[in-house]
Parts: C-alpha cells; structure tokens; sequence
C-alpha cells in the first residue's frame, strides 16, 4: 500500500508498504530518515520515540498506514537552519552521549519534557524518560544534559521578560 | 493482508462484520509487538485512530462513560478525581511513550490476565459495563463480571468493537497496587484494585495476572462489607481493627489461583495478594476516616 504523511514538516510518500510494516521502519528504510533506532521493537527502550501530532510514541509500536495523513517529527527535525536545538546542545555539552544508540529517543522524549514543564524536577526527569534505556548506563549524565537544557531554557525566558 | 480505515464508527462496524477476523489497532502498543516478531499474522487490521467517538469521554448522570481509546496519560491528567484508581492503575502502564498511546480498550480486547486496567475496573464495582456494538444486533452493555472468559478471551462476538467502558463516578478513596521488578516497562506479577462505595455499603475488589482471568474476590467483599454494617463503621469511620484487615488479606490470597511462571512463583503471588490488599484497605480506609472525622 501507498502511505503519504508529512516528515519534519515536508510531505512524503512511501510506497510498497507492508500492511504490517511499522512507522519506524518506514522512517528509517523508507522515507531515508534513520535517526530513530531500532532495538527492541516492543516498545520497552524509547530508541525510536518520535512526536506522531506533537505527541512522543515509541514509531515501532505505530503501524504505517495509522500515519496516513498525519504529522510525524523525528530527531533529524529537531535542529533548524540556526543551529542544533538546545537539547541537542545540552547532550554534547554534558557528555550525555556513549555509544549514542538510545540518544535520539532521549533528546524527542526530553524535548517534549522541556515543551510542557520547563522547569522539571528531578523525579519529572525520572519519569519522563523512564521508557527510555541506555545501556551504556550513562544515567547521570543524561539527568545532567537535562537539567543543562532546562536551565538554559529558563535563562532564556528570563532575558528576553 | 488488508489494511483498514474506517473514518466513522459505522464504517468500523460495517468493516467488522464484512471482515470478522480483522485484528482492531489502536494504540498499537499490543498489536504492532505481535506483528514486529511475527507472533500473530491476521488476515486484516482495523485501524480505530480516525474514529473520534473513541477518543471521547464524558459524564451523565454520575457514570464516566470512557472512549476506548482514551489514552492512559489523558486518563491521569483528566479523570484521576472521577476515577483514582483506574488513573493509578493507568500511571503503572509502561512508560510515558506507551501511556500516550495506549487505552482501556486495548486492556479489555486482548483480555490478558495481566492487563493493569482490570483490577481497576472490576473494583469500580459491579455497575462497571463494557459498551460494545455491531453491525447487525446494534449496542449492548455487557457487566464487568461477564466480561472475561479465560485467558486472553472475552465475551465478545467476532463482528463485535468496543466502544466505551460505563464507569461510575467514585464515591469513596480507590487504591491500586503491583508488584513487578521496578517502577517502569513492567508487566505486573501480580496487581490489586480496592474500592470503597459507602453510597450503597460495598467495597469492590480485583486481582490482576493471580488466575486465568482478572477476577475479584468475592469473599473478601461480603466479609469485610458485613463487618462495615455490623458495626457501624461506615457512619463512625473507626478504626479497622488488626483482625479485620489480616482476615481481608487472607481472603483475597484464597480467591486467586496463580500459577507458577517467568515472573513469579504461585506462592509469592499468594503471599503478595495479601499484603497488598492489606495495604490497600489500610490506605483506602484511613482516608475515608479523615473524610468522616473532617466532615464531622
């Protein structure tokens, strides 16, 4: 079948597709965006976590044609023409990032965090990136990126008041 | 394979008679885990997201008639005050990414023992129905005790959508409690729902992943609904008693019949059940006194 939504705010089609083929391999074989990863394919590591309507999901749990005419934003539409988003920065500068593979989920589940509570505590943090996984158990200083862009964030709101 | 996407509900219908075998997605979070390892291959699938009855929920006459695919974060941020221990229940699924995506619906058509809006449910208590319809013979509620079957089977027919869950609103505190490896990604090892209704005298039980089916136990209710009446508890709010809540606990260890398996032994389900349901009556219970006492 044919599936046609829109990537990172360009239209793009998609076709052959299996019936039962999921968003995340569409993404990543399909449509040449394979900054979302694949390792379980159950939903159980966020790797592949993407706004499907401006909502985080894990892509591999979403079947393809469900997207038909729908808006999904990967980790390659985070950063625009200006520069890496301040999450992305946050990562690089905390050294967040080991083997890298978890790393996309965690900057879209953490980008939406930063979008609905600038400020979150710790345990929010917790929380919102609980279904995410790093296996090289670089918790800390993922917990560091966060708090890093979240500041950064703030300061920002504050200057420009 | 085909897939299918139905824009209304009578569409959904009308696809569900015509393709009786077709496996209904929502959320995904079940379905696409058997179709990424080849698990399950169905001959269609019905995908519900267009349908904007089933993202719907609202209130008359005192019921929370809930779409069944509300997702279980809107369930926490919307309803946690109508119903606090469906929303507790839903805070223990998986993970933020899954809650997005994730609803009642799913819980209810898979049936799986282990599904964590069951216990929930069932203690909402016996006024709880599912709302179910077809093609051909229309709506019809079926009552939460009826739903569940067997493992992983329901009462539905094959031409058969869930439509919405009939709740009533809470009139008393509502707890929830599971037990699993760690406080995300777990499926339970076991899971238990308690519910006061002092409107009409019961309280209301569910044991989840401890028998084939989510169950509730009923002995448990009439022992503890008879000492509530007897001694006047519901109007005083006094204090249990040691007794009453360690015969509670035993009561609902008794009701269930877990086996053993991959993430639990029988026994360690039994002996969890217990201790759970006594700290869900303790919980449960010293809020409705504070109510009582505060109200006085």
């Amino acid at each position: 079948m044919r599936v046609t939504f829109t990537a990172n705010g360009k239209p793009v089609e998609a076709d052959d597709v299996w019936e039962g083929e999921s968003l995340l391999y569409v993404l990543r074989e399909r449509v040449g965006l394979p900054g979302s990863k694949n390792a379980c394919e159950q939903g159980e590591c966020g790797s592949c976590t993407v706004y499907l309507d401006d909502v985080p999901v894990c892509s591999c749990l979403v079947a393809a044609g469900q997207v038909q005419d729908r808006e999904v934003r990967t980790v390659e539409g985070l950063a625009d023409e200006s520069g890496l988003d301040p999450v992305q920065q946050a990562f690089i500068d905390a050294g967040a990032v080991q083997c890298g593979f978890c790393t996309p989920g965690l900057l879209v589940q953490t980008h939406d965090l930063l979008e609905r509570e600038p400020q979150p505590s710790d345990t929010d943090i917790r929380e919102a990136l609980s279904g995410n996984l790093c296996r090289c158990t670089g918790y800390e200083k993922i917990m560091d990126a966060v708090r890093l862009a979240s500041a950064r964030k703030c300061q920002k709101v504050g200057t420009s008041e | 394979m085909e897939f299918l996407r139905p824009a209304t509900w009578d569409e959904a219908l009308a696809a569900k008679a015509e393709f009786p075998t077709a496996l209904p997605i929502s959320g995904g979070t079940d379905v696409m885990v058997e179709m990424n390892f080849d698990v399950h291959r169905p001959s269609a699938i019905l995908d519900l997201n267009r349908i904007t009855e089933l993202r719907q929920w609202e209130i008359t006459d005192g019921v929370v008639r809930l779409g069944a695919s509300v997702p279980y974060a809107r369930i926490i941020n919307e309803l946690s005050e109508p119903l606090p221990g469906l929303a507790l229940a839903a805070h223990t699924v998986g993970s933020p990414q899954i809650r997005n995506r994730g609803g009642v619906g799913g819980n209810l058509g898979g049936a799986s023992p282990a599904g964590d809006a069951h216990p929930a449910l069932l203690a909402a208590g016996r006024d709880v129905f599912v709302e179910v319809a077809s093609a051909a013979r229309g709506t019809r509620l079926i009552a939460i005790d009826d739903f569940y079957v067997g493992v992983k089977r329901n009462s539905m027919e094959k031409d058969e959508l869930i439509l919405r869950v009939h709740i009533p609103v809470a009139d008393g505190p509502q707890q929830f409690s599971k037990i699993g490896t760690r406080n995300a990604m777990v499926i339970a090892v076991c899971a238990f729902g308690f519910a006061l209704h002092p409107k009409n005298g019961t309280v209301g039980t569910g044991i989840g992943s401890a028998a084939p089916t989510p169950r509730r136990a009923v002995a448990a209710e009439e022992f503890l609904q008879g000492v509530l009446a007897e001694r006047g508890l519901w109007e005083s709010g006094d204090l249990l008693g040691a007794e009453v809540i360690q015969q509670f606990g035993e009561l609902v260890k008794a009701a269930a019949s877990p086996i053993d398996d991959v993430r639990g032994t029988a026994d360690y389900r039994r002996h969890s059940l217990a201790v759970m349901a006594r700290r869900t009556l303790t919980w449960t219970w010293n809020d409705y006194s504070k109510q009582i006492r505060s109200a006085a």
